[in-house]
């Protein structure tokens, strides 16, 4: 470990702001991304299917 | 048959919807789980096991996300341009598909490149921003994406949107060694290049190795991404047809 304490992990010195608002905006950014495109492709997958049934 | 023959022919199988449905079954059951594995791996190490940086103190753990960003929003671009020219020379769909696919992954990282390192500019710097070379190319860059993505929407015929963005594709790739060597070309606040460059990394290896970790995982996370976005657009355009007829 770098830091003594996890207090002084989450303060980061003075820097603790800045360091964890940019990881947390790049971390949801992440996650979000991925979760839009696998919604994305449940929601097409099943319009698919159903489209297809309709033609049967 | 020559190599080059045997190759097409191989790759051949995978230029399907179909074959594609396939590539992506072998890859994404593990790509997906590695990408965010090496990404928990990499930023707990930069975070937490890193030692701190004598000058910029803990602020320079941005690094770990920062520059991954940045190498992504230059390479995923310089992939997006390439395939977009394998499109309009030889009209492979599956290039301008992924080219379409990368597009708003590459303005999403380019965007976290651009405001990870305003983050870290303040206490470094001691400025959110400035109009420096470096930072108001890969500002432009983020208007190229845009601007893509946006010629894509705007027009409905597929093909049309495809060629025309594919121009603006190949064309934008002038950006991308003004983003580069723009630290060297002109005075500028943004330090220089630590890993991509002719001679060894200028950076300790404890601070060096969760650094390419998290640029792998971020690699694959794109990997992950757009095989899933180019499933999704091959999708779409099934389901359109079936639409019309």
């Amino acid at each position: 470990m770098a830091f003594d304490s996890f207090s002084a992990f989450l303060q980061m010195g003075t820097h603790g702001p800045y360091v964890w608002s940019a990881y947390l905006i790049v971390l949801l950014s992440l996650v979000g991304i991925h979760m839009m495109t696998k919604i994305r492709h449940q929601r097409l997958k099943a319009k698919l299917a159903q489209l297809k049934q309709e033609a049967n | 048959m020559s190599f080059w023959k045997r190759f097409e022919k191989w790759a051949q199988q995978w230029n399907s919807p179909a074959g594609f449905d396939r590539l992506s079954a072998l890859i994404l059951p593990w790509l997906t789980p590695l990408a965010w594995a090496l990404l928990i791996i990499g930023i707990v190490w930069g975070l937490a096991f890193a030692p701190m940086d004598y000058q910029q103190k803990n602020a320079f753990r941005i690094i770990y996300i920062h520059v991954p960003s940045a190498a992504l929003s230059m390479s995923v671009y310089v992939m997006m341009a390439v395939a977009s020219f394998i499109y309009f020379v030889w009209r492979l769909r599956l290039a301008a598909i992924f080219a379409r696919a990368a597009a708003p992954f590459g303005a999403l990282v380019t965007a976290l490149a651009l405001l990870t390192g305003a983050i870290w500019g303040k206490p470094t710097w001691g400025t959110y921003w400035t109009w420096d070379a470096r930072l108001t190319s890969e500002l432009i860059l983020l208007f190229i994406y845009i601007a893509y993505m946006s010629l894509q929407m705007s027009l409905d015929n597929r093909e049309q949107a495809d060629r025309l963005s594919a121009i603006l594709a190949i064309v934008g790739l002038i950006n991308i060694p003004i983003i580069h060597y723009s630290v060297i070309w002109w005075n500028s606040l943004h330090q220089g290049a630590t890993l991509f460059k002719a001679s060894a990394p200028s950076i300790s290896a404890s601070m060096l190795y969760p650094l390419l970790i998290c640029l792998a995982a971020f690699y694959a996370l794109f990997f992950a991404y757009v095989i899933r976005a180019m499933q999704n657009h091959i999708l779409h355009n099934r389901i359109q047809r079936l639409l019309e007829r």
